[in-house]
């Protein structure tokens, strides 16, 4: 029942195969094998792939993810550039149509306030040189009767007496620089 | 039979140092492998290589009995072993199309380094692989498969021919590679795989049973006697330190083996 690779009679050879030990062996490792291979191992490679899957997976979700996330960053900058535009835009506008009603406004006061000095001026004018006719009419006949009176006889010739008046008008204006303004 | 070596059996109960029993250092030899069969022909060795069968199985079936995508304790600790033979075995030396060979390249891995552990786990202390017989029969089994393969895939005549005539050779050097190709790989390939792990289990095993038996000789009340025990037994813990190392190693380096023969066969060497 024993092979003998070096046969040595009598002491112990450690190199003696026993036909019962090598048969055990074989067999021992065999439903070691077979349990392994048909119950134990095909159930965790497949737990190995699922998890590789699983992790890829993970992977490319999170970079779709990512990408989703970087458009949406974009398309928001985008948006809040042209935003920016719009009301940088409408602030221009605003300035110069606030600047163009200034000016309008400014420019109608100014005509405005230019009329009714003009005709403040031609009223006080009209005014004046209607004084200066009253005046000059009613002092007339006022010295002359006045004078009439004192020197006893009328001052018939009116030519004369008119000329007379004239004259002293003349000396009362020139003796009052600012007889003009009254 | 002063001097002379005494078989384990027949060691005194009390033989120590400077006893006069008339008994000297019952140096351990090869007989320490014969062991008494408990009935028929189960010996301790058989014994123990069941059990180390039966722990493996229950250990896996336990460990991938319902495995979860986030792996338990246990369940990482067998994917750990399943990682470290499909990515650091198979397909570092067979490839991605050895995944076929995994279940066979874990068996044998796992089945080597737990009978090689029993070699120092306490109350077995008996490295199963020590006995030739074990060993042979896997080398033989993988010879089988190298052979089976390579045939298969490579062509009966072909593989062979592959094998002794590699390209790249001055012609006439093939008058000498050739024959020694076919020797090696053919015949001394099975011899080397079974006597590496045979041998270094065997010798592990002798020589911490020599620095345990010098512990127990070597205690006697004298100064020699105790710094001699002391020395021995620390000898014992350091060497079983290395056995641990060479116990995973040769498991490894015989199931590394296995994966080139098995990538030998399935393309022909470059």
């Amino acid at each position: 029942m024993t092979w003998m690779l070096a046969a040595e009679e009598g002491g112990s050879n450690v190199l003696r195969i026993p036909m019962f030990e090598f048969v055990i062996g074989l067999v021992a490792f065999f439903i070691v094998f077979g349990a392994l291979a048909k119950f134990a191992l095909p159930k965790i490679k497949q737990t190995l792939e699922e998890r590789a899957d699983a992790i890829e997976g993970g992977i490319k979700r999170a970079e779709e993810a990512q990408a989703e996330a970087q458009r949406t960053l974009e398309q928001y900058q985008e948006q809040m550039a042209a935003a920016r535009a719009e009301v940088a835009e409408i602030r221009q506008q605003a300035e110069a149509e606030r600047a163009s009603v200034m000016e309008e406004a400014r420019k109608a006061a100014e005509a405005q306030a230019a009329q009714i000095a003009a005709n403040a001026t031609a009223q006080i004018e009209a005014e004046k040189a209607k004084a200066l006719a009253d005046l000059r009419r009613s002092m007339g006949g006022v010295a002359t009767d006045l004078a009439g009176r004192i020197v006893g006889e009328s001052l018939a010739d009116d030519a004369r007496a008119s000329s007379v008046v004239d004259r002293f008008i003349a000396e009362l204006e020139q003796a009052s620089p600012n007889g003009g303004q009254n | 039979m002063q001097g002379a070596v005494v078989p384990m059996a027949e060691i005194e109960p009390g033989c120590h140092l400077g006893n006069d029993f008339g008994c000297g250092f019952p140096a351990p030899d090869a007989s320490i492998f014969d062991i008494e069969p408990y009935f028929g022909q189960f010996t301790k060795p058989v014994f123990l290589l069941l059990l180390g069968s039966l722990l493996i199985i229950v250990f896996f079936l336990i460990a991938f009995r319902r495995p979860q995508l986030i792996p338990s304790k246990l369940q990482s600790v067998g994917e750990m072993g399943y990682l470290f033979i499909r990515d650091g075995i198979s397909r570092e030396v067979i490839g991605k199309d050895g995944d076929r060979f995994v279940p066979l390249l874990f068996s044998i891995f796992f089945f080597v380094w737990i009978g090689n552990l029993w070699g120092i786990i306490p109350g077995a202390q008996f490295p199963v692989n020590s006995r030739f017989a074990f060993p042979v029969g896997l080398a033989i089994m993988v010879w089988i498969i190298y052979m089976y393969l390579g045939m298969r895939h490579q062509g009966p005549i072909k593989f062979f021919t592959n094998m002794m005539f590699p390209p790249g050779m001055p012609k006439p050097i093939y008058v000498i590679l050739a024959p020694i190709e076919l020797i090696s790989n053919v015949l001394v390939r099975p011899v080397t795989l079974s006597i590496r792990l045979f041998a270094n289990m065997f010798a592990g095993h002798l020589l911490l049973t020599v620095f345990t038996v010098a512990t127990f000789y070597l205690a006697s009340p004298s100064v020699i006697g105790i710094l001699g025990s002391a020395t021995s037994f620390l000898m014992t813990v350091i060497f079983t330190g290395f056995e641990a190392l060479i116990q995973a190693l040769q498991a490894y380096i015989f199931t590394l083996l296995t994966a080139v023969y098995i990538a030998g066969s399935l393309h022909a060497e470059h």
